[in-house]
């Protein structure tokens, strides 16, 4: 990729008191992607994601997005990136069709036909409460409201939560619906791995303030491997495998799961005599949960160049 | 004729894959006929509700396989079949795929004779074309 990337930090940095809540971030969201930002509650992603847009201070570091400094974004370069808060932050006391309007109002690419057909699509009542409408309905008056300026950028802080699962498909249809064009880009953060799994041409994983992975959604699939092997008797002990993350040990099978499955872990494992030995494929929620867990060594970045054939 | 595609989301499967495979099995069993067309990669996307870049890796990899081809301003079609491998790569490939229903079924106190019926049974399931599908030329 020879263009700039859309969003890029380097060494970007945050500490609240003493605790470090994103630590040493180096991240890189190529243009017309759909770029998934995962990590567990609290890993730090939307205080990353503040700070990309100017709301947060770095401690140190430097990021940049549109190619403008995060520190000093003027009106014009927000005016391209629409943003899309977990609160969904409303006025109560107006009617939907009341906050297009008042919202319109900060945007002179405002474009209605975007608005009315999200919420349409949400299937709201545009002469409907705010105070009336569920979380779903609310999720998406705020889909409408971020996509009808026609934002360049896309940033979505949890989009999916608290969605029911129709809500949820229509947010993944509306995802799917503006890569039609194929210059912008959407950056959401999700707990939703079959939403991930669907519409995600990259990941990033942020693990304890720290960014684990970096790469293709299927890179980072292919990268976690679950090995099965089979013993007459018990399983041998385990011996110190490459890359180890999970280890299950059943009566006559070991399961092992691993990342970055090389020759060398391959020889560890044929060392230990298996009457069978096979490589079972893996779902990306397992391979992330695997990733993430608490047992496995946690010293692996994916990166496009460790992409497997 | 058409085809009818599914996907599931949080498979062992990868969505691209799922999709290759779906449309391999529909072309070696009639279900796709040569000359059939499939949907574009944004028709599919929508109606799968999936990144149109995996559709389209998709469609490449049975591109590559000479199962499908894009025809400029018509759409995606089924091309004639051809033979893609030969003997001996057909059975390197075949190989692992038996050892794992084999290996399942010791596992699972399987004796090689339910084996055996239970491999015949699926068989008479299967009703490959007349003449042999794998080649026209």
């Amino acid at each position: 990729m020879n263009e700039q990337p859309v969003i890029q930090t380097r060494s970007l940095t945050k500490y609240f008191g003493a605790k470090p809540v994103v630590h040493d971030l180096n991240l890189e969201v190529p243009r017309g992607s759909v770029f998934a930002f995962l990590g567990r509650n609290g890993s730090g992603k939307t205080t990353t994601i503040r700070m990309l847009l100017g709301l947060l201070e770095p401690t140190r570091g430097e990021g940049s997005i549109l190619g403008y400094d995060i520190r000093a974004l003027p009106p014009e370069a927000r005016a391209r990136i629409g943003y899309l808060t977990e609160e969904h932050q409303l006025y109560g006391w107006m009617s939907v069709k009341e906050c297009g309007g008042f919202q319109s109002q900060f945007y002179p690419r405002w474009n209605e036909k975007i608005f009315r057909g999200v919420i349409g699509h949400f299937s709201l009542k545009p002469t409907a409460r705010v105070k009336d409408l569920s979380r779903g309905e609310r999720a998406g008056l705020c889909l409408g409201l971020t996509l009808a300026p026609e934002p360049e950028l896309l940033i979505l802080d949890d989009p999916a939560m608290g969605l029911d699962p129709v809500a949820r498909r229509s947010l993944v249809e509306s995802m799917i619906y503006l890569t039609r064009r194929s210059d912008r880009t959407i950056f959401f953060s999700s707990h939703q791995l079959a939403d991930v799994e669907r519409v995600a041409d990259y990941i990033a994983v942020l693990d304890h303030s720290v960014l684990r992975a970096c790469c293709p959604v299927e890179a980072f699939r292919s990268s976690v491997k679950e090995v099965r092997l089979r013993f007459s008797g018990a399983p041998p002990a385990l011996p110190k495998i490459p890359g180890l993350l999970q280890a299950f040990r059943a009566e006559r099978e070991l399961r092992v799961t691993c990342v970055h499955y090389s020759r060398a872990t391959e020889q560890v494992l044929q060392a230990l005599a298996p009457l069978q030995m096979e490589m079972a494929p893996i779902s990306l929620e397992d391979a992330f949960i695997s990733y993430l867990g608490e047992r496995g060594e946690k010293s692996f970045i994916l990166s496009e160049t460790e992409v497997q054939p | 004729m058409t085809i009818n595609l599914n996907i599931n989301t949080g498979s062992n499967t990868p969505i691209y894959k799922q999709i290759t495979d779906q449309v391999r099995m529909a072309v070696a069993s009639g279900r796709l006929a040569v000359d059939d067309q499939l949907p574009s990669i944004r028709a599919l996307a929508e109606r799968l509700v999936i990144n149109p870049n995996t559709v389209a890796r998709a469609y490449a990899d049975l591109a590559r396989e000479g199962l499908i081809e894009s025809r400029a301003g018509r759409g995606v079609f089924v091309t004639r079949k051809r033979k893609m491998f030969t003997r001996e790569e057909g059975w390197r490939r075949l190989e692992p795929l038996m050892d794992a229903v084999i290996g399942e079924a010791m596992v699972l106190d399987f004796t090689p004779q339910e084996l055996r019926e239970a491999i015949e049974k699926k068989l008479g399931q299967w009703k490959p074309q007349k003449g042999g599908s794998r080649n026209d030329e």
